[in-house]
């Protein structure tokens, strides 16, 4: 048999699953998440939105192509989502130790072991999924045999954008308009999704005022957390609501720009992590499938009267997206960038540029 | 939102199975009737296949046992007027004549709307030049092909391409006529052979070694897409999807590669303009994103049926609603009941999917599979790792395998070879080469097999290997042993590995595997298919077991209250849809009495498998271990075992041994049936008939016994069902050969050699009992002399031409044997009659092949009866009787020869057929027009070649051949035919046999040049030139698609009824009318 440490998956609840260790060898904590993608495993271990989190993935087997890469194109990653791995750990049911793919130039265990990330298989990730789902997502701990006990960790208790965030302003592409991006945690393919389309790109920090500098849009991306971390976001918005360029955002930069809108955000009882959601575009008939990870969600109820839904969710009839009424801003709860997932929503890229 | 002109609408159903076109088609249409109930709209069916679920009470409203071909559905138009036509339900068959209906104006002439994806789109799929022409209008690289309407084109146009090159026929199903040709003497052979079906030939170049996915895509007519589901297939390109082991979803795609794809198939989907459901078949380069678009199918498919059970979305009745003019937002996701259906399901499992064979039954196939499909059919494996369900899936196709290792296989010789050029055993090849040592590097150089499978196989081999060590149970670790059972090892598996070549008594040692395994707690868990990966929460009663996992879905009340119901394995010749709808009616009636419905079953290509029909789906293996698995769960009141055909019908004794209540007749009596010892003796108790047979085991006795009783004589192994290595042996020779080979086919097992009875009726009984009473019954008759297996035989009923006295000896004679077996349940006994002489041949204490068409002719649901029966319900005897019938019901064959390279069509003990189906008529030649046209007979409009075998044959037929003659048809014979015709004063054209090839005409250029439109060619006797004679014409006649007839009984009477029968004469009457 396949040697292997034991490694223990335990809930702040006092659930726990054994497992088996595949990945780097030591404890961890963070709160756990899970997905129901059944590819895209790369993108989504660097995904800033994960910071801080464990992620279980449904889909029971896991590493099959391996690892693309580590490289470089346009001043951005070419095939992950950010420069490094921000899942604190990947808990699967079945681990393929050998992978094939022509991409590929390593194993995942081997990507994980580099990036000092733990990795579990040979977990019941349906009972477990089950669980999160009844009682939202909760801390976890993964304990390896032979390693250290560790504490459990709250990130939500960080600011999570703050730490993900970009430190200096970074330019990206070329192009006659300029587009602010605020980096709550970006994606890259929203960078590339956007220089692209043939603009400029000024990706700031996420507290930065770049009311101070000269654009032709405003794009907030995606991002970590508790949207309630970020209000010096919020408060940066508001300024560029009032200077009226074009505003976009996505995920979590849909909620910051609710907020600064003036709607209230709230915890939904299952959140929305899956690359198959339905939306639809309100007032027609057009629907999209789309990728989201998130577990919050703007209250419709509270838009004010010059806002409305832009997009609801097929299944559960929550907000996937907002827009000004006679203004240029809009955003989408979901990922039009996908990365990983469908990419049928990418459009909205093309709306806001034409907005430009 | 729908289109609320449409309150009738006409459904096309696809005909008898067939190679390439199978039960899937029951489930697709049957989804798409309900939808259309859900509506309130009227429905009217055409199907003649009357053994499936869709042609069944409460399905359509009004159905039709009619072949599926423009003239009769024209009739029926004419006569029932619907609003709109459903094409998308019926495979290839109903596409086809949906097609020639619209072109010839037919539709727009009675105003019938085609719903749905319309007809231009389905030409523009179909036509390969108008398919790649549309997909180059948005850049979508296809592979490029010549349309090519000769031979000599298509070799100026193989030579411009470069071989390897691909044929293909346009307009065909499942890959008929097409193959692979290195060089150009294979490229002439088959590109005359795709001539021949169709008019348009593609020559195109080979991608060999390509991978081969594929994607479901659904849109409705707001231009809303999604895709279902995508699937990668085991075996690379060039093996057909349906002849390749496929996985869903794909596994050795990247993100980036599965949305690649996924985006490509919806902007194919938008353009060519489908609303409904639609596949997309691509070669995908391993090295790059590279692709070609290898099809598109504008309608649901085997694939759209297996892309459903694999997600729980049920294409096809959300296709039929998207007809109507709905929205996927209007509609709602059928599991969850809440979500919407748009969305594209998730899946936390994984599926693969087998496909079954049954080349063994055929002279003369090849069996090398390649891009024409030959299997017959399929089975889903389900669990969470590939190991698991690709073990899974190997027990299920039902050929003796216990997995993918443990198996009893003798060493392929030439392993090399039988990795390159793949065979329906290839995969037992790559088991082989695994434990020779073999790399995976190298496995994977040969097959060109992606690496991801074979690096899974290695770990089942590891595992084996490790199991091997150990000789004790008891010494195996823990961990071990929870691996084997997570990598889907069965018990048996495991004791084989442990014990080799000592394992003296399987029963027993699997069931110490199973002890010893419950005792660590290593058991499997109950997991449902909730289409959301458990993202939301969703009542399903759709489940698999899997060992990968630690909690039930399911909790379990143990009331006693199910009553679970085994079904019947993967299709195969012998067993199919059939035994689907005695399932199906099974489990409607046990619902109906209030328990709560349990069905095991692992055909995705059946009703039974559509989690609506029961209260739980198990869709999982039908093993002692697994059905043990299930019962140790589900404590039900109890089992039925005699619907499902002889798969659950073996499982009696051993279920029995483990205290399990099984309704019904009781495993004993079943034995007492099986055990031919027993059950001869017990004839002889009671002074019942039956030929003379002996089990014999050395050659000197099988000698001296025929001594005694003269050839010919049939020998067989016991226990089968279809005949498997069953044979008539005439002389010595013959009989010298057959040994041989059955030998070593069942070393332990002793042969049967039994009297042969020539020019005997075979009769079928088929019955009800309760308490050893009969309750119900029907008597019918085959067209043919015995000799010809009863599946394969054209049956009439009520019977014909029987005498009253063997009509009540057969009554006598059943109700002796259901007191004797004590009978509580479905039975059916096979009788052979000459002149009043009443022998019985076999008897089965479970449902029959035929029971779906008896119950349908008499109008008594016979499975309904023994569902009570079996439930311990009052019963009451029906009133009517089949003497109370003004109306003839014909049950005729499909076979699918022309798929089977090299297949001798001609039948004899071992059944052949893949399908069937049954007709009613005013009289029995009216019904038999219908049902032989039913199975692809054309009627022939000018002349026959005849070579009607023995003299007494001859005469048989003369009747026939004057009735031809008087209606002006020209006779083409050969020799002793021409000569016999010309006596008797009957015109006919001399012609030659192939082994005279200097003599001019020769019947082979005849049929070349389509000079004849129908066949008759009795073989005579089973001298070696005589054989290969007649297998020249035969396998042409079927190669070149023309009608053939190698029986003279079935010939004389089809010549009578179509001479003596316009076809415009015939009535178009629904079920319901007769």
């Amino acid at each position: 048999m396949r040697q292997f440490k034991r490694a223990v998956l335990i809930l702040e609840d006092g659930t726990t699953f054994e497992g088996k260790s595949f990945g780097y060898e030591a404890s961890t904590s963070g709160e756990v998440v899970f997905n129901t993608a059944m590819t895209g495993y790369p993108e989504s271990l660097t995904d800033p939105s994960y910071e801080g989190q464990i992620l279980v993935t449904t889909y029971p087997i896991l590493g099959n192509y391996g690892v693309p890469p580590r490289r470089e194109r346009d001043d951005v990653s070419e095939y992950y989502e950010s420069d490094h791995i921000h899942c604190r750990a990947i808990v699967a049911q079945d681990y393929s130790y050998d992978h094939s793919h022509w991409q590929a130039d390593r194993s995942l265990a081997q990507w994980l072991k580099e990036e000092k990330i733990p990795g579990i298989y040979g977990i019941d990730t349906r009972q477990l999924t089950k669980h999160l789902r009844e009682h939202g997502s909760m801390l976890g701990k993964i304990v390896i045999d032979g390693c250290d006990d560790v504490d459990f960790y709250d990130p939500n208790r960080e600011n999570l954008v703050g730490k993900v965030s970009c430190r200096e302003v970074e330019y990206h592409g070329a192009g006659e308009k300029t587009v602010v991006l605020v980096d709550c945690g970006v994606k890259h393919n929203i960078i590339r999704c956007l220089t692209r389309r043939g603009v400029k790109v000024v990706r700031v920090p996420w507290n930065y005022d770049f009311t101070t500098i000269p654009y032709d849009g405003l794009f907030i991306s995606n991002g970590p957390g508790n949207p309630d971390m970020a209000e010096e976001t919020v408060g940066l918005i508001r300024k560029a609501m009032e200077i009226g360029k074009p505003i976009c955002g996505i995920c979590m930069g849909n909620q910051l720009l609710s907020k600064a809108a003036g709607a209230k955000i709230y915890k939904l009882k299952y959140g929305h992590r899956s690359h198959n959601q339905p939306v639809r575009r309100v007032g027609s008939n057009q629907c999209f499938i789309t990728s989201q990870n998130h577990g919050f969600a703007v209250d419709n109820e509270t838009l004010p009267a010059d806002w409305e839904p832009l997009f609801i969710n097929m299944n559960d009839g929550t907000n996937e997206g907002i827009r000004h009424k006679t203004k240029p801003f809009f955003s989408a709860q979901f990922h039009p960038e996908a990365s990983s997932g469908p990419k049928d929503t990418e459009f909205l890229f093309d709306e806001f540029i034409n907005l430009l | 939102m729908r289109n609320e002109n449409i309150k009738k609408v006409l459904l096309l159903g696809s005909g008898a199975l067939k190679i390439g076109e199978a039960g899937e088609f029951d489930y697709s249409g049957s989804q798409a009737l309900k939808a259309m109930k859900e509506e309130g709209i009227t429905t009217v069916l055409i199907n003649p296949n009357i053994a499936t679920v869709q042609t069944s009470d409460g399905f359509a409203d009004k159905i039709y046992f009619l072949p599926v071909t423009p003239y009769f559905v024209e009739k029926v138009i004419r006569k029932e007027k619907p609003d709109g036509i459903l094409l998308a339900f019926g495979g290839q068959t109903a596409l086809n004549c949906g097609v020639e209906l619209y072109r010839s104006g037919i539709l727009e002439k009675y105003g019938v709307e085609v719903l749905g994806t319309p007809v231009q789109a389905i030409m523009d799929t179909e036509d390969r030049e108008l398919f790649v022409k549309k997909l180059d209008e948005i850049e979508v690289k296809t592979i490029k092909s010549e349309a090519v309407n000769s031979i000599h084109d298509a070799r100026v146009a193989a030579e411009a391409l470069g071989y390897p090159v691909i044929v293909r026929a346009a307009y065909a199903l499942g890959g008929l006529g097409s193959g692979f040709c290195d060089n150009e003497e294979e490229l002439v052979a088959l590109v005359e052979k795709a001539l021949a079906f169709s008019p348009q030939v593609l020559v195109e170049k080979s991608l060999k070694g390509w991978k081969e996915v594929e994607y479901e895509v659904v849109r409705d007519r707001f231009d809303n897409c999604i895709t279902v589901c995508n699937m990668e297939n085991f075996d690379p390109l060039g093996i057909h999807t349906g002849e390749s082991i496929v996985v869903a979803p794909s596994q050795t795609l990247s993100n980036e590669d599965y949305h690649w794809l996924r985006k490509l198939a919806i902007k194919i989907i938008r353009h060519i303009g489908i609303v409904g459901e639609c596949n997309v078949q691509y070669a995908f380069d391993p090295t790059s994103m590279d692709y070609r678009v290898i099809e598109v199918n504008a309608r649901l498919s085997r694939s759209s049926a297996l892309a459903s059970k694999a997600t729980g979305y049920p294409l096809a009745f959300v296709a039929a609603k998207l007809g109507l003019g709905y929205g996927l937002f209007d509609l709602k996701n059928s599991v969850t009941k809440e979500t919407s259906a748009f969305f594209e399901p998730a899946l936390d499992y994984i599926v693969c999917k087998i496909p079954r064979w049954d080349l063994g039954k055929f002279h003369g196939v090849r069996r090398e599979i390649g891009s024409s499909m030959k299997s017959v059919g399929e089975v889903m494996a389900i669990g969470r790792t590939f190991e698991e369900v690709i073990q899974k899936g190997l027990r299920m196709i039902g050929q003796g395998m216990h997995g993918f290792v443990g198996n009893n296989q003798r060493d392929l010789p030439e392993l090399e070879h039988a990795l390159k050029e793949p065979t329906d055993k290839r995969i037992f090849a790559i088991a082989q080469a695994l434990f020779k040592g073999y790399t995976v590097d190298r496995i994977h150089e040969l097959t060109k097999i992606d690496k991801w499978f074979l690096y899974k196989l290695q770990n089942i081999i590891n595992t084996a290997s490790e199991l091997r060590e150990f000789n004790d149970l008891e010494a195996i670790p823990e961990a071990l042993l929870r691996q084997a059972k997570e990598q889907g090892f069965s018990d048996f598996q495991i004791a084989r590995e442990i014990y080799q070549e000592n394992l003296t008594e399987p029963e027993k040692a699997l069931l110490q595997v199973r002890d010893r395994r419950k005792q660590l707690g290593i058991l499997p868990v109950v997991k449902q298919i909730d289409t959301l990966a458990a993202e939301y929460p969703a009542q399903t009663n759709y489940l698999y077991l899997t060992y990968n996992g630690r909690e039930n879905d399911v909790q379990y009340l143990h009331d006693h209250r199910s009553i679970v119901v085994l079904g019947s394995g993967a299709y195969r010749i012998g067993s199919s849809v059939e035994f689907d709808w005695c399932s199906v009616n099974a489990l409607l009636t046990v619902k109906k009495e209030g328990w709560r419905s349990v069905m095991i079953n692992y055909n995705p290509e059946t009703v039974s498998t559509d989690y609506d029909i029961c209260d739980r789906l198990y869709f999982d293996e039908l093993t002692f271990e697994r059905v043990m698995d299930i019962l140790d769960l589900e404590q039900p009141h109890g089992t039925i075992l005699s619907v499902g055909g002889q798969i659950p019908n073996n499982l009696a004794t051993r279920l029995d041994a483990q205290n399990i209540n099984i309704l019904g007749t009781t495993a004993r009596s079943i034995d007492n049936a099986e055990d031919r010892n027993k059950f001869s003796a017990m004839l002889d108790r009671l002074g019942i008939d039956q030929p003379r047979w002996r089990e014999l085991t050395s050659m000197d006795d099988i000698n001296e016994f025929i001594d005694e009783v003269g050839f010919p004589v049939l020998v067989r192994p016991s226990y089968v069902l279809s005949g498997a290595a069953m044979n008539v042996c005439h002389n010595q020779e013959q009989l010298t050969r057959f040994l041989r080979l059955a030998a070593n086919v069942s070393k332990q097992h002793p042969v049967v050699v039994s009297q042969f009875i020539s020019s005997a009726k075979e009769i079928e009984m088929d019955a009800v009992a309760q308490n050893g009473e009969i309750v119900a019954y029907a008597i019918s008759e085959h067209i043919e002399y015995a000799g010809v297996h009863s599946g394969d035989a054209t049956i009439q009923f009520p019977p014909q031409k029987l005498y009253v006295e063997t009509m009540r000896r057969i009554r006598k004679i059943s109700r002796q044997i259901a007191k004797a077996l004590e009978i509580s349940g479905p039975f059916n006994i096979q009788f052979l009659a000459k002149n009043n002489d009443i022998k019985v041949i076999e008897c089965n204490l479970r449902a029959s092949r035929s029971f779906p068409f008896v119950s349908k002719v008499l109008k008594i649901n016979f499975i309904d009866l023994a569902t009570r029966v079996m439930l311990g319900l009052p019963v009451e005897k029906p009133s009517k009787n089949a003497f109370d019938l003004d109306y003839v019901g014909i049950k005729a064959s499909q076979f699918s020869f022309s798929r089977l390279q090299g297949a001798d069509p001609v039948l004899g003990v071992d059944m052949a057929s893949t399908g069937e189906v049954g007709c009613i008529g005013t009289d029995s030649a009216e019904a038999l027009i219908k049902a032989m046209v039913s199975v692809g007979n054309r009627i022939p409009a000018k002349a026959v070649l005849m070579s009607t075998g023995t003299a007494k044959q001859k005469a048989d037929l003369l009747d026939a051949a004057h009735e031809l003659a008087n209606r002006g048809y020209t006779i083409y014979a050969t020799g002793g035919t021409h000569a016999y015709l010309n006596d008797n004063g009957i015109p006919a054209i001399r012609v030659y046999w192939p082994s005279q090839p200097d003599m001019q005409p020769q019947a082979i250029e005849l049929l070349h040049d389509h000079k004849v439109d129908m066949v008759v060619n009795i073989p005579k006797n089973f001298s070696t030139t005589e054989l290969t004679n007649g297998y020249k014409i035969r396998r042409a006649a079927i190669d070149l698609n023309i009608p053939l007839m190698t029986n003279a009984r079935l010939a004389s009477a089809y010549i009578d009824a179509f001479t003596t029968h316009p076809l415009d004469e015939i009535e178009i009457k629904s079920w319901d009318e007769y």
